[in-house]
């Protein structure tokens, strides 16, 4: 058996003599720092979801059908009539949500780690494109099952593009085919979302992974390996402080793997509408282009940017100042390494302002997220009594919107004119956890 | 650092254990998605067992019924057409289907009329080579195809030529007689496709 | 630190982000129907989805479809015979796979009721079980409604209440009228008994609930008998996998 394996892999070799060195640049012999902690599993865990949205995806588009008057019936036709149809759609929704749950928690440790940083910044910039490209495949996936909210959705989130001056009205026209969502809406969709979005993804993450493979991992302590001693029990010229990926980081994602399908399985086989937050329950109402769900508001990872666009009054008579805050608001993100001038890249030696600020950013995300999700405004009432709900609403969605940019600006200020106070930064990667 | 024993028995062990759980769950969770390729429920639905009323075909016509989405034919055979069946004989692959053509029809038609009662046929009329829908020839005359030609059923596709009782000849693409599908009599003058007369109690 | 804090640190975010996920999901779940009472149904009680099924195709499916549902679905999760379906609940005439298909014409529907009455196949999903149930319990007689009823859950409500000779008559008791507003219903009260009980009509109310719940989700049956089976084994390749990693991780200083 062993021997067959031998002779096969000779085989190829002998015709493709640089697929084993490509192997092994990235995983037998990619020298990872050793000390990474539990926020480095969330990278290959994303990579994980994403194979699981193709493959179910791909099982998905067997039966489902992308017209208006058939797309509903088809989703409870994959739910009822396909044997295990609920299963594949189930692990799709579900695995659509947990995508977002891990890439927030993903960028989250760039940040704390300063991993966008110099040579980083390229790293961070396709990152940050993976992010924009699977907002949009994430919503018009939403809009596929042709729901009530799929279809208000679609509605509202396509006006965005409306507020644009002069061209705004086209433009919304354009992108629907028609003059509401329609049978041309979501062909266009289903076309782009399980074709054209797919394909630019895998792209992005293989330029994302090459990208990070260029210049290393960063690690908690934010320190370059490569700048430190060589020599490890490997390879005589190779960082002291790196390890193999393989098979020391595999191993160790698998963990990481297990856990996650824990969690993934436990919703999809116990709570696969998470309470109305991973399907939500107007969803389940065929699109009506006569009545607007009472709760409209979008599925939850895109609430703290729906929020934004909220809270931002119209003026000058447009609409488009909120529209630009909120892609202002993902813009900032993009432009993070320039932003950020500190040299010191690890949350563990960075100024006590650092972290306050991210912690600060952190609450402002979450609770730009529960305005937009309409939590305010059930719980306004509830803990303050008879008061102006929307007043106080939006005087805290404001307060959160100034905190979120606040972020960004105050950490060019802090960083430009020096007033960051560091820490010093070990030599070496610290392993005392 | 260097000195310290790496116990391999242990490594390969856990190794070679976690690989194979693993596989196992990829292959379990492999089942669902290729059982998703199933019939459906609304596939069987549609599949359901079909009532036909015989009392308006006449001697000598067939009736194609779709059942499963298969043509099934439903003929009325004349004396005259009964009688033709042993003068083919000698030249059909499996006359009596009890050959390679044993599972082409449920115990019950397996007769030299491959019915339950003689002058009703009922069978798929789909070609045992490649799927085609052989043409209904009944008369006796010579054909371009066969001098000799006694009535029966012709596959324009690749020229396959079964008898008035779905018997492939001798000579042609096809391996096997026409199919007979399961199917019983409610009453004189009513069948169902899809059931058994067992089944039907 | 000590050894046992480094354990703490290391395992108290996974162990936190489970435990989170779960509490908030059931808690999530219990908040979202807000103020209404709980309809406590259980779909896996299949005596209450028998009872259920009996009065969907007895009291609704005159108006109301399940076009998703198939009478055969129903038979093998409900535990009862081809037979059994075809003649105590199958009052459409469709055949076996076919799904449970309302007569009632859509435009007669219209005219009568100044609404077609919607399919129920997604209600539970879209409403939720506690609001369907007590949308049942809280019809009262309102003559100054079209079809002479009222709802305090769906007020206004196009429906009138089919259920009335088990719960009997309802009627509403009013607030008095503040000035420039109206009259709220302040509770409801039975003012002719059915053929049941308050206590046995709940019970009612509840099965019919049960099977409506079944009904826009029947893989909910199937969900939980195998979500277990895929949970323990995760759990045992998990365990798997740390070993496997301690193993190799003996390298690493």
């Amino acid at each position: 058996m062993a021997n067959v394996f031998t002779r096969v892999g000779d085989w190829v070799n002998e015709r493709a003599p640089g697929m084993a060195p490509m192997y092994r640049a990235h995983m037998t012999e990619y020298y990872a720092p050793k000390n990474f902690n539990l926020w480095y599993y969330f990278g290959s865990l994303a990579l994980l979801v994403l194979i699981n949205q193709i493959v179910t995806g791909i099982f998905l588009t067997m039966n489902y059908n992308p017209s208006a008057a058939g797309a509903f019936n088809s989703v409870e036709y994959i739910m009822r009539d396909v044997e295990w149809g609920w299963l594949i759609r189930y692990m799709h929704s579900t695995g659509a949500s947990l995508f977002f749950v891990v890439v927030f928690l993903h960028m989250f440790r760039g940040i704390m780690y300063g991993s966008y940083k110099k040579p980083r910044e390229l790293v961070w910039l396709l990152g940050m494109l993976i992010f924009l490209v699977l907002m949009a495949e994430a919503f018009m996936g939403y809009v596929l099952p042709w729901g009530n909210m799929s279809f208000w959705g679609a509605k509202v989130i396509i006006s965005l593009f409306g507020t644009i001056p002069y061209i705004g009205n086209t433009l919304v026209e354009w992108i629907m085919g028609d003059f509401l969502p329609a049978d041309a809406t979501l062909n266009r969709f289903f076309a782009l979302h399980v074709i054209a979005l797919p394909i630019v993804l895998l792209l992005l993450v293989v330029l994302h992974i090459a990208a990070l493979h260029e210049v290393g991992s960063n690690n908690p302590d934010g320190v370059e390996i490569k700048k430190g001693p060589k020599g490890n029990r490997w390879d005589a010229l190779k960082p002291a402080d790196g390890i193999p990926f393989h098979p020391y980081y595999t191993v160790k994602d698998l963990v990481g793997v297990g856990f996650f399908l824990l969690i993934a399985a436990f919703i999809i086989f116990f709570a696969p509408t998470f309470g109305g937050w991973f399907l939500e329950h107007d969803n389940f109402i065929p699109a009506n282009n006569l009545a607007t769900p009472s709760h409209i508001k979008p599925v939850w990872y895109f609430t703290p940017f729906y929020a934004i666009v909220r809270m931002i009054p119209s003026f000058l008579g447009s609409a488009v100042w909120g529209v630009l805050a909120m892609f202002g608001a993902i813009a900032v993100l993009f432009a993070l390494p320039w932003f950020d001038r500190g040299k010191v890249k690890s949350i563990r030696y960075r100024g006590t302002g650092f972290k306050v600020a991210l912690g600060l950013f952190v609450v402002s995300f979450i609770a730009l997220g529960a305005v937009g999700a309409g939590i305010t405004a059930e719980v306004i009432p509830v803990w303050f009594g008879d008061v102006d709900v929307t007043f106080w609403e939006n005087l805290f969605g404001r307060l959160m919107t100034l905190v979120y940019f606040g972020f960004f600006a105050f950490l060019w200020v802090y960083t430009h004119f020096g007033w960051e106070k560091t820490k010093p930064v070990p030599e070496r990667v610290t392993t005392h956890d | 650092m260097a000195n310290e024993v790496v116990d391999h028995g242990r490594r390969r062990f856990l190794t070679a254990t976690t690989a194979v759980v693993g596989g196992i769950g990829i292959v379990s969770a492999a089942v669902p998605f290729i059982k998703s390729w199933e019939p459906s429920a609304r596939a069987k639905a549609a599949g359901a067992p079909v009532t036909q009323s015989l009392a308006k075909i006449e001697a000598g016509q067939l009736l194609t019924v779709s059942w499963r989405s298969l043509p099934v034919f439903v003929l009325n055979r004349t004396k005259a057409q009964l009688a033709t069946l042993p003068m083919v004989d000698s030249r059909l692959v499996d006359p009596k289907s009890d050959g390679a053509s044993a599972d082409q029809q449920p115990k019950y038609a397996q007769n030299e009329a491959r019915s339950i009662k003689p002058e009703w046929l009922v069978m798929i009329g789909i070609c045992t080579h490649l799927g085609c829908v052989p043409d209904f020839v009944p008369e006796i005359k010579p054909e371009p195809f066969d001098p000799e030609w006694k009535g029966g059923f012709y596959c324009p596709c690749h020229k396959s030529r079964y008898d008035l009782a779905g018997r492939v000849f001798q000579g042609v693409p096809a391996p096997k007689n026409l199919p007979v599908p399961p199917y019983h009599f409610i009453d004189d003058s009513t069948i169902q496709i899809g059931v058994d007369p067992k089944e039907a109690g | 630190m000590t050894k046992r804090q480094l354990l703490m640190k290391r395992y108290i975010f996974p162990v936190a982000l489970a435990f989170g996920l779960i509490v908030g999901s059931a808690s999530v779940q219990a908040s979202e129907e807000g103020g209404l009472p709980p309809a406590g149904t259980n779909v896996q009680d299949q005596a209450s989805l028998q009872r259920g099924a009996k009065l969907f195709f007895n009291y609704c499916v005159g108006c109301h479809s399940l076009k998703y549902m198939r009478y055969e679905r129903i038979a093998s999760d409900l535990g009862l015979t081809e037979a059994e379906v075809m003649e105590n609940l199958n009052f459409t005439g469709a055949k076996f796979g076919e799904p449970v298909v309302s007569h009632m014409p859509a435009e007669m529907a219209a005219k009568w009721f100044g609404k077609a009455p919607p399919d129920l196949s997604l209600e539970v999903r879209a409403k939720g079980a506690d609001w369907v149930n007590a949308y049942l319990n809280s019809f009262y007689l309102d003559p100054s409604r079209p079809v002479g009823w009222n709802n305090t859950v769906f007020p206004n409500a196009s429906m009138p209440f089919p259920l009335w000779e088990l719960q009997g008559l309802q009627t509403a008791v009013m607030t008095e009228a503040k000035p420039g507003e109206d009259a709220k219903v302040e509770k409801l009260v039975l003012s002719q008994p059915g053929k049941l009980t308050p206590a046995q009509f709940q019970q009612a109310s509840r099965d019919l609930t049960t099977f409506l719940e079944y009904a826009s989700e029947p893989a909910a049956l199937e969900r939980h008998h195998y979500g277990i089976w895929v949970l323990l084994f995760l759990a045992f390749f998990t365990l798997l996998a740390a070993m496997l990693k301690k193993e190799y991780w003996k390298d690493v200083h």
